[in-house]
């Protein structure tokens, strides 16, 4: 192979590509060399020359991050030559960088501090009075002690090649050098708090955690991000049972290493001052503290009660789908033992007509990494950078690499990448857009219409905007039509599905969702619908879906997590039903739970109970609890086991989250291949519907943790959310 | 809003800027509604900042780089701009900089702040160096110096009351070694100063 290069590093032969560079080599074998400036994930600077190594017949010690390899290269890390360069460029370092390590954050975890016990002097021999630089405010996330910055440029590169939007720049020069955004400025993009990981020392810093902790107090526990359907690795470090920061979890085909600051930040919501701390019941119109067992009883005879006066169709169970995999499986169990089909978790859907011809869970349709590589992606009714931020990311990449992204939106969102073409809503709505796109498609094709649209594709007038955006779908080997959270909202869901489907069909192209909520996938593999079960398996008789649900104004109701009726349930009537209800038993970390509720459980957050997640590409990903269970709220799932017990239900006896998760597996496997029914809705021919509405969620408003996060609530986002709409603080 | 226009592959137009009204194609750019994501407060408007002359100056240094390297024409603008607008650069005149060639605010701010050759802070509309270095100094660089300062009444690294003068300090050498003493005012050179030369050129500065 002529792309292969024969190195040798330290006396060791190494196999090396052609282009790499040195430290790439030795990363890949290895071998340790320091660097600050340095990081896999994004452009090389060799501005920091940490990483000096000697390389034979080069006159000078060259910088292993920007030296090419090249064939019969001999390169020495560790030589008197290297060491010596190694240590000159620390002692440069160390001139300037202040000696306050016992009181900085990033002390005991900073580059800096680890390279200097390895290269640095014991004493310095610089007398001269050390630079100051003034701390810079960049908003509520990130804190700053810029006199600690090295200058090496990973944050600004960050926010250049990653955010792409350069917020933080190198101003001045020389001496007076300083990192910052020259005018007073928060970094506001979604995914800005990465910064404080890139930041080899202790310039920028998580600020919610500001002397919080120290990092070698804590202990860490691996995560799931529940927030959206990418199931981001993420890390816990919890102090004394405290969460007290979240940081990435590397996981190159999920999240690679970074985290949107949404997941960085919710944690906040978990301590909020209106946390549950016990259960209570309502009596004489009040809630009333009790202890477990009293309401546990309660709610066991209440629900056996109606089931059996009633019958269980008189009870409806509703999940938020960021609830774990085994809470899901266990209240499905529960609600389907009390003689109820009624269960859902799609609580902003309001078209639920073509939900007989689902696929087995709404999938991406490609590996999250594979988004990378994409030739075309079409996205319908989506704010993909709010609501995704980590596959905008993946898919800005794919746009850099020349792949054609297109947007149906009914309004304009900003993207930090070529769009190729964006069809707003310009007075017709998504649904006439995409008409037209199909229409486009069809006619380039040569072939004739699916029937499903064929009457409507009659009508479409295709601009030369669709002709393209067609175009692109039939070319490449990787194309996507994705439907996006927004899409999934509109009340004329079902048509945009058909059309998109028919669109996938006539240009090949995948058929792919953005799910809302972290598991809302998991949701659909154990059957939390009305008219499935697990494995997709169809329900005789199926149950009333979430809007149903509230317009017929059941007996009783089980909310499941943290749900605010009024913010996260598309059914206007909801409140009006649950006010209306004989008996409503609410399952949620939050108080306001008891607005509603007769009685109320606390249960924990996503970071207090072990659980698995499915994200949008069917990946399962287990963790256990990381933080104690603030008062006396106890993870869902053992609530649930409790309550099954206590109404005698048979499937409850699990005394660990793990045997639920292979009880699921195990009934996944017998349910056997699912196979999606045919769609056999045709759209008829019509009015246009004019402008549809904007149907989008803020991106820090999605659920109740998010909403209750200090830090997200007064980013720039934040609070023009609340300035706009006026929703509480 | 964010004025970033994604290196688009056209040519910019003669005399006139991309604005993204490629029949709705393209990313919102310039002049179209903040959306409220990531930018750079509000909008100020290119052409109400920049002159005829400024923006005329812009489009041609432009048409020098290739469309996907706009960037290097930035030290070239913010010449014209601090020439046009009275000696220094205004946070507004950096951002309208921004706007009109398509850049990250930032990525202009680095650009003033590295050069000295741009001011950021108010000072006189006309800058004074007076080279004071090895062949100049030889030549009488420092009385040429001494004259300025006591004709304007300023000391080096201040401006004229007036608004009037900027005495610069000098950076480094400005190699125009083989005719010093030299000065140069608005980066314009004058060489073989004397006094008499001195007052004759700021007397033509109003």
């Amino acid at each position: 192979m002529s792309d292969e290069v024969n190195i040798e590093v330290n006396g060791v032969p190494m196999k090396a590509r052609k282009g790499q560079m040195v430290i790439q080599v030795t990363d890949a074998n290895e071998v340790y060399v320091p660097r600050f400036c340095y990081h896999e994930k994004l452009p090389i600077a060799a501005n920091c020359r940490m990483c000096l190594v000697e390389v034979e017949k080069a006159p000078k010690p060259l910088p292993a991050c920007a030296t090419p390899v090249a064939e019969g290269m001999k390169v020495f890390t560790k030589s008197p030559k290297a060491i010596a360069a190694q240590r000159a460029v620390m002692e440069f370092l160390l001139i300037n960088h202040p000696l306050d390590c016992p009181i900085c954050d990033q002390g005991g975890e900073c580059e800096l501090q680890d390279l200097a016990m390895g290269f640095g002097r014991d004493i310095s021999r610089y007398s001269e009075r050390k630079r100051v630089v003034k701390d810079k405010n960049l908003g509520p996330l990130v804190s700053t002690d810029m006199t600690r910055c090295i200058h090496c440029t990973r944050c600004v590169r960050f926010t250049q090649d990653v955010q792409g939007f350069q917020e933080l720049g190198t101003v001045g020069r020389g001496e007076m050098t300083e990192i910052g955004t020259f005018i007073e400025k928060s970094v506001d993009h979604e995914l800005s708090a990465n910064i404080i990981d890139l930041c080899p020392v202790g310039a920028l810093n998580n600020k919610p955690y500001r002397y919080r902790a120290r990092a070698w107090e804590m202990t860490q526990h691996p995560l799931i991000s529940p927030h959206d359907a990418v199931g981001t690795n993420i890390y816990a470090h919890v102090l004394r049972g405290r969460v007290m920061r979240i940081v990435p979890r590397a996981n190159e085909d999920v999240n690679e290493t970074w985290i949107a600051d949404r997941d960085r930040f919710s944690y906040q919501g978990m301590y909020s001052d209106d946390r549950l701390l016990k259960p209570s019941i309502r009596e004489n119109g009040v809630l009333q503290e009790t202890d477990w067992e009293t309401a546990l009883q309660k709610v066991a005879e209440k629900l056996g009660r109606i089931a059996k006066q009633h019958g269980g169709a008189q009870i409806g169970a509703i999940a938020s789908p960021n609830s774990t995999l085994e809470e899901l499986h266990l209240l499905a169990r529960l609600a389907r033992g009390l003689g109820s089909a009624n269960l859902d978790h799609r609580l902003r859907r309001s078209d639920f007509r073509d939900e007989a011809s689902d696929p087995l869970f709404p999938s991406l349709g490609v590996a999250i990494k594979d988004l990378e590589t994409a030739n075309s992606v079409l996205v319908v009714g989506s704010n993909l950078r709010k609501e995704v931020p980590l596959l905008a990311h993946r898919i800005r990449k794919a746009a850099l690499k020349g792949g054609k992204v297109s947007f149906i939106n009914a309004q304009r969102y900003d993207y930090l990448f070529p769009v190729a073409g964006y069809l707003a809503s310009n007075g017709i709505g998504s649904l006439e857009h995409l008409l037209a796109v199909a229409a486009a498609a069809v006619t380039a094709s040569g072939k004739s219409a699916p029937a499903s649209i064929a009457a409507r594709v009659a009508q479409a007038q295709p601009n030369d905007t669709h002709k393209a955006i067609a175009q692109q779908l039939s070319e490449g080997e990787r194309r996507l039509i994705l439907l996006g959270a927004i899409a999934q909202r509109d009340p004329a869901f079902a048509d945009l599905r058909l059309v998109a489907n028919a669109l996938a069909e006539v240009t090949g192209a995948t058929l792919g969702y953005l799910p809302e909520g972290g598991n809302a996938v998991g949701a659909h593999l154990v059957g939390f619908l009305p008219g499935r079960t697990v494995g997709g398996q169809t329900v005789a008789s199926p149950g009333l879906n979430i809007a149903d649900m509230f317009a017929a104004k059941l007996k009783a109701y089980i909310l499941f997590g943290a749900i605010e009726p009024k913010l996260d349930v598309a059914a206007e009537n909801a409140a009006a039903a649950l006010d209306g209800a004989e008996f409503v038993v609410a399952l949620s970390p939050y108080s306001t739970a008891a607005q509603f509720a007769d009685v109320v459980l606390p249960i924990g957050t996503f970071a207090e109970t072990a659980g698995t997640y499915v994200n949008l590409e069917g990946r399962w990903q287990s963790v256990p609890g990381a933080a104690a269970p603030v008062g006396e709220s106890r993870p869902g799932w053992k609530v649930l086991r409790v309550l099954g017990n206590l109404l005698d239900l048979p499937g409850f006896e699990y005394t660990a989250a793990d045997q639920i998760t292979a009880d699921i597996r195990k009934a996944l496997d017998e349910a056997g291949a699912f196979t999606a029914k045919a769609v056999t809705r045709t759209l008829q021919a019509e009015a246009a519907t004019g402008a549809s509405v904007v149907r989008d969620v803020p991106i820090y408003q999605v659920d109740a943790m998010v909403r209750r996060s200090a830090a997200l609530q007064n980013t720039r986002e934040g609070r023009e959310t609340r300035a706009q709409e006026g929703v509480r603080a | 809003m964010t004025s970033y226009n994604p290196p688009s592959g056209h040519e910019p137009a003669p005399g006139g800027r991309q604005t993204g009204h490629d029949g709705g194609k393209s990313a919102p750019g310039p002049g179209e509604p903040d959306s409220g994501t990531v930018g750079h407060g509000a909008p100020h408007g290119a052409s109400s900042v920049l002159s005829e002359h400024a923006r005329h100056e812009i489009d041609h240094w432009l048409t020098k780089f290739p469309p996907d390297r706009k960037r290097s024409a930035v030290i070239a603008a913010l010449r014209a701009v601090q020439h046009d607008i009275g000696g220094y650069l205004t946070k507004e005149a950096m951002d309208a900089v921004a706007e009109y060639i398509g850049l990250p605010p930032i990525q202009v701010y680095e650009v003033a702040t590295f050069y000295s050759m741009f001011e950021t802070k108010p000072v006189g509309r006309h800058s004074i160096s007076v080279c004071t270095n090895i062949s100049c100094m030889l030549c009488g660089g420092e009385e040429m110096l001494s004259h300025v300062e006591k004709r304007l009444g300023i000391k080096v690294g201040e401006s004229t009351p007036d608004g009037r003068f900027f005495l610069k300090r000098e950076e480094e050498c400005l190699a125009a070694c083989n005719n010093a003493p030299m000065m140069m005012v608005d980066h314009v050179y004058y060489e073989n100063l004397t006094p008499e030369k001195i007052d004759e050129i700021l007397d033509r500065h109003k």
